[in-house]
């Protein structure tokens, strides 16, 4: 058990420790001194920041079509049975069962065949179409363990279901809708896969990584924004992580 | 206004399945049109082949870039994904299961949440550094070797890298490179459906079957292992899945072209969308089988 776990979290500290090497050209182990001047490198790099922000904008964009899609889809399936309700789940699944390759190289295809050009919403679309299942799985583990009389009470006393929907099940789900966008947000934060084939020339954050990596200019500084992107990743993953357990807690 | 607020409320609501529409239709629109559009697209892409001549796509539904898949090459490829990704299930699923089995059975409450915590983490934290990370762990002059050489097993690491088709010049550009990076990249995928599958199988089970006279490995091998069996197929599906269609591992932490990398290369260097969208049809029909 102790070892698995470090052979999960090693890793991160061996980048860690590459990010404030003084040796720029190889990986040599162990370095041959420490510094925090590659910090101030990155910091500087305008093409770092221009990434960072199209990174922002495209996860910031991408959660808030996951939220309403994935939000209406659950409230649909949780509401009724009907025909072809596992279909409805299996096709929002889908695009993070399948290989992300496939998803990319279709949205690709789909693009190229009627030929719209690459944008900053094409890389959208395609971010959103696998965060979908994210904030749909967990709003629908919220709404099971909602009472429905809460809802019919609602209504009997004469809400609208625009009100009921404000003041009864939004209440409820809001937790659950955070954490979800947190994990989609994370998930489009650091995405490649899809994002190279749907970006163009544009570069989010995770795919400037991705090519420093194959034309290799001043590594340490690629070190310092792996290690940035580990860590603004995690904060929304550990805050998501105590908002749905806090849900739990709450159930008696 | 208010009134016909309510008329409207009162109207979905005597038609249940009006509202189900209604709430169903976007999100069902959007991975309808954007997602199975796509794919099938895909599909259709696959069908039309690049004239090798002008080097333009020919619009015009044919069976012969399927043909260009079936060479021996491409066959190679494929064959090689597929083993990686099997090598790589069956090793994550050995691995996973004595965590996942602490996990479900002997952790208390508090160190079972860090536990979960600690597997989730790296799960959904950045891939591609994840990856990267193996690639400074494995390098020539990089982390292994060092400590390899201070327990003076160089001859080892030497005589595995010398093994023909696994090895290579260094960790980074082997087989065995690749392998360690799927595993250690896919391990919380495997790890938290056999937990979720362990901690649904009953202790009484496993009392009882020991109160009838089995050894404790009779007992998991008869009892805990067939009740854990979906979790080790859900997380087999991930895992395999994930590693067929992986393009970024085997680019930086290989030697050998995977079905990712080509499907990559033929869509980004060589402009030839019919072939890539031919090839991804290959992982899905692995993943079909």
């Amino acid at each position: 058990m102790i070892g698995v776990l470090l052979f999960l979290h090693l890793p991160f500290a061996v980048i860690m420790l590459y990010a404030l090497t003084t040796e720029d050209a190889s990986f040599r182990f162990p370095p041959p001194g420490l510094t925090l001047d590659w910090f101030q490198v990155a910091w500087n790099r305008p093409d770092i920041w221009a990434a960072l922000g199209l990174s922002l904008r495209v996860a910031g964009a991408a959660t808030a079509v996951a939220l309403a899609l994935g939000t209406l889809a659950a409230l649909a399936v949780h509401r009724s049975r009907f025909f072809g309700r596992e279909a409805v789940s299996f096709l929002l699944l889908l695009p993070i069962a399948l290989p992300g390759i496939v998803t990319g190289i279709a949205l690709r295809s789909a693009m190229g065949l009627i030929g719209i050009p690459f944008s900053f919403w094409t890389i959208v679309a395609g971010h959103a179409t696998f965060c979908v299942v994210v904030v749909y799985n967990n709003v629908l583990a919220r709404l099971r363990r909602t009472a429905a009389s809460q809802v019919e009470a609602s209504m009997d006393l004469g809400a609208t279901p625009m009100q009921t929907f404000r003041h009864v099940v939004l209440p409820h789900i809001a937790t659950a809708l955070v954490a979800g966008g947190m994990l989609a947000f994370a998930l489009s934060f650091d995405e490649v896969i899809v994002t190279t084939f749907t970006a163009g020339q544009q570069e989010t954050l995770p795919v400037w990584i991705f090519s420093q990596l194959t034309k290799p200019r001043q590594r340490p500084v690629t070190n310092v924004v792996a290690v940035f992107v580990v860590l603004s990743t995690s904060i929304p993953i550990l805050l998501a992580h105590l908002l749905t357990r806090e849900g739990t807690r709450k159930e008696p | 206004m208010r009134s016909r607020r309510r008329a409207f409320a009162t109207f979905f609501f005597l038609r249940p399945r009006l509202a189900l529409l209604a709430l169903i239709a976007p999100p069902l629109l959007w991975l309808g049109v954007v997602y199975l559009g796509s794919l099938f697209s895909l599909l259709v892409q696959s069908l039309f082949h690049l004239d090798g001549f002008t080097g333009r796509v020919v619009r015009r539904v044919s069976l012969a870039t399927y043909g260009d898949l079936f060479t021996r090459a491409n066959m190679d490829i494929v064959v090689r994904t597929a083993t990686m990704a099997a090598a790589v299930t069956v090793a994550t699923a050995l691995l996973a299961f004595p965590p996942a089995y602490y996990m479900a059975r002997y952790a208390p409450p508090k160190i079972k949440a860090a536990l979960a915590l600690g597997i989730l983490l790296p799960l959904w934290s950045s891939y591609l550094v994840r990856v990267y990370s193996w690639k400074l762990i494995l390098a020539r002059e990089g982390v292994v070797s060092w400590f390899v050489e201070r327990a003076r097993l160089t001859w080892l690491l030497d005589a595995l890298l010398g093994l023909p088709g696994i090895g290579g010049p260094s960790l980074s550009v082997s087989a065995i490179g690749t392998f360690l990076a799927f595993v250690y990249v896919w391990l919380p995928y495997m790890i938290l459906p056999v937990a979720a599958a362990l901690e649904r199988v009953p202790p009484s089970l496993l009392e009882a079957s020991s109160d009838l006279g089995a050894r404790p490995a009779q007992t998991f091998r008869r009892v805990t292992l067939p009740l854990a069996f979906p979790g080790l197929v859900a997380g087999s599906i991930f895992t395999f899945s994930l590693t067929l269609g992986d393009y970024i591992t085997p680019q930086y932490v290989a030697n050998s072209q995977f079905i990712g990398n080509v499907v990559y290369e033929s869509q980004g260097v060589a402009n030839n969308i019919p072939f890539a969208a031919a090839f991804s049809v290959v992982p899905i029909g692995i993943m079909a089988i």
